[in-house]
């Protein structure tokens, strides 16, 4: 097992109290398995990924554990996280576009970067030239101020720099969502091909776009407000999914698969709850179409087939229809 | 690249052709006429009045049309004539004002420089840690916030007055010559001080909270985060924000050189420090318009040069300046 999240809890502190933005997270993710993570804005996608490599205030540990190739992963304790930070977990963030220090060029900030991680520069180079080659970024990039880069090539040069030390886990959030759709296409077949080469052992895909993950994920983990809703393989999550909430998000999908039109979560009536005070029980429930009085108590997320996990009360005990 | 300077040094043409023009139309639009007032301390009779008024008028070149006043004005500037004061009739301006440099240099720039250097380096320590940043930072907010003149008013009160271990009047001691002596040098030293210390505290705390508040938020920016996911260590993201953040902070000390000529205008009252600043307030006391229009002029070449100086150094720091040029070109 590459990565087995338990019972993960994790606040943000404000003035108004504690926002629940993720709460009882248990998930594995398998060597070499690509794990694609889904769900509306805001339901604690990127709260998860920071809160696995760079848990800090206004964020908050509440409870659970990490274990990243069966060693425990500190993710409260940000100093001994350091060890792990880049060598064995690494993130190509959210905000790709603006993670390149202004005013250092590209190559002298990555020199500076593995100096202060106690790497050795002369044997990493080679291999980073060789990475540029294989993203399609020339080698002159390492002599330019990152303003001189596209948007994607910026994205490109922060993939090829956080999966330098080649990191047991690697995750990308919402890495394809500013570009165009060929470029998306690139991306994600790039993330592909990274798994395929072991520069990474496996990979949480961040994203809105389903029928991205359709294409690379091996297996999708759908949230929704700040808890994991379903887990499955692929296949099973695109074609049977079972929690009425991952129903309505392929519903809404145009054609998946074959279409690749820029789909976004929407279309399913109503929106989710603030995570300040969010409602007891399925917190889907005042959206749900599928609604039964049990679902006033939080539903447990539960294996119902092999590898196939649902939080819904008409999954779990009796046996539904499909 | 060279088109860049070429359309900057175009603009800074411009605006000192206006600056100097605006410079110019305001002392002969002000209301009063200075001649008037030179003859007017005289205490002349009037048939005499009228000839050294109508002498004076050819002296200073004003009983020509306006538009040949103008003409001329640009003349004499190219050829480093300021014009004639009044207050100190018959010195010419540029001598007056030669004479206040040094007093202005000599006080503001170690001023500017150290409390720079200092309040930089203070800001910076400050940002590291909760403990200092609760102590230092309200420390600086009271500083900028004082009035240079009531800090020099209390500065000269406390040593001058209560403690007497320093002058508060003049540049020097007004029983000496300037001489290039000891002594002299003493006095002047002695008189330094005060002035001094007083703008270096008020500008320490501006700096220091500057950057302070610049680091701060260049720790926030998204590529601190990023470094911090690749357990860059403290010291690596530190260095990176400290060098982001000074670059406004170069600005604000370029645009401080560049009005250094204009004096600190109080503090010199305070203190009756004979620089530039002095001279403004006796130039408009005493109407001389000319010594005025020279002081400005100082000012506008001062300012001009200094933001020349800072499009020049952004352009060396700045990397992003340096490609907005290249999409011009
Ligand atoms: N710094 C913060 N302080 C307080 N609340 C926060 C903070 N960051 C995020 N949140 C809240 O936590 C919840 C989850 O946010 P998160 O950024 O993880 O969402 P996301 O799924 O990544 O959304 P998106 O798809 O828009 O990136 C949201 O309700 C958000 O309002
Ligand atoms: S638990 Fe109930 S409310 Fe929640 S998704 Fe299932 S059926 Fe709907
Ligand atoms: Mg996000």
């Amino acid at each position: 097992m590459s990565l087995q999240v338990d019972d993960l809890t994790l606040y943000y502190q404000t003035l108004h109290g504690d926002v629940k933005a993720l709460e009882g997270a248990t998930f594995s993710v398998a060597d070499g398995e690509i794990m694609g993570l889904a769900g509306e804005s805001g339901c604690g996608k990127s709260t998860l990924a920071n809160g696995l490599i760079l848990l800090k205030p206004p964020m908050r540990f509440v409870h659970g554990s990490v274990r990243l190739d069966d060693e425990e992963l500190p993710v409260w304790d940000t100093d001994r996280m350091d060890a792990f930070r880049f060598r064995r977990i690494s993130i190509v963030p959210q905000y790709a576009m603006n993670a390149l220090n202004p005013t250092r060029k590209i190559g002298k900030m990555t020199v500076e970067l593995l100096r202060s991680r106690k790497v050795d520069v002369r044997s990493t180079l080679p291999e980073l030239e060789r990475r540029l080659d294989l993203v399609g970024l020339s080698h002159e990039v390492l002599g330019m101020y990152p303003i001189e880069l596209s948007g994607g090539m910026k994205q490109r040069m922060v993939m090829v720099l956080s999966t330098l030390l080649d990191p047991s886990l690697l995750m990308a959030d919402e890495i394809t969502s500013a570009l165009d759709v060929s470029t998306q296409k690139a991306v994600a077949r790039m993330l592909v091909e990274f798994r395929d080469r072991r520069f990474v052992k496996s990979l949480m895909v961040i994203t809105h776009d389903l029928s991205i993950l359709n294409q690379i994920a091996d297996s999708i983990l759908i949230m929704y407000a700040g808890r994991l809703a379903e887990k499955g393989s692929t296949d099973r999550i695109i074609n049977a999914p079972r929690h009425p909430y991952t129903r309505l998000l392929i519903a809404s999908l145009p054609k998946v698969g074959v279409r690749h039109r820029q789909t976004r979560l929407t279309g399913i009536p109503g929106s989710p709850p603030f995570l300040l005070h969010p409602p007891v029980g399925c917190r889907f429930r005042e959206r749900c179409p599928a609604a039964l009085p049990e679902c006033g108590e939080e539903p447990p997320f539960v294996e119902i087939e092999k590898g196939h996990y649902v939080a819904c009360w008409r999954e779990s005990g009796t046996d539904a229809e499909a | 690249m060279s088109k860049y300077f070429r359309r900057k040094l175009f603009i800074y043409v411009l605006t000192f052709f206006l600056a100097v023009t605006i410079d110019w139309l305001i002392p002969r639009f002000m209301p009063g006429n200075p001649i008037q007032v030179l003859i007017a301390r005289a205490n002349l009779k009037a048939e005499s009045a009228k000839v050294v008024y109508s002498y004076y008028m050819r002296a200073f070149g004003l009983d020509v049309p306006i538009w040949n006043q103008y003409a001329n004005f640009w003349n004499a500037l190219f050829h480093g004539d300021f014009g004639t004061s009044l207050w100190l009739f018959p010195q010419p301006v540029i001598k007056i004002i030669l004479r206040a440099v040094p007093y202005d240099i000599l006080l503001l720039l170690p001023a500017i420089l150290l409390s720079w250097f200092a309040g930089n380096k203070f800001g910076a320590f400050a940002a590291r840690s909760k403990w200092l940043d609760n102590t230092v930072s309200p420390l600086g907010y009271v500083l900028t916030a004082t009035p240079y003149m009531w800090l020099g008013m209390l500065l000269a009160w406390t040593f001058g007055i209560v403690l007497r271990v320093l002058p508060f009047s003049g540049a020097y001691s007004y029983a000496l010559m300037p001489t290039l002596s000891w002594i002299f040098i003493w006095s002047l030293l002695e008189h330094w001080i005060l002035p001094f210390v007083s703008l270096f505290m008020v500008m320490f705390g501006g700096w220091a909270i500057g950057m302070r508040n610049m680091i701060i938020y260049e720790l926030e920016a998204d590529y601190s985060h990023y470094l911090e996911t690749l357990g860059a260590p403290r010291r690596l993201i530190r260095r990176y924000a400290f060098r982001n953040a000074l670059l406004p902070q170069i600005t604000g000390l370029a645009l401080q050189l560049g009005v250094i000529v204009a004096g600190a205008l109080v503090t010199e009252i305070v203190f009756s420090y004979p620089g530039i600043g002095y001279l403004i307030l006796q130039a408009i006391q005493n109407h001389d318009y000319f010594l005025l229009q020279g002081c400005f002029l100082f000012v506008i070449i001062g300012v001009l040069l200094a933001n020349l100086a800072i499009d020049v150094t952004y352009v060396l720091v700045d990397p992003r300046t340096r490609t907005g040029m290249q999409g011009e070109r």
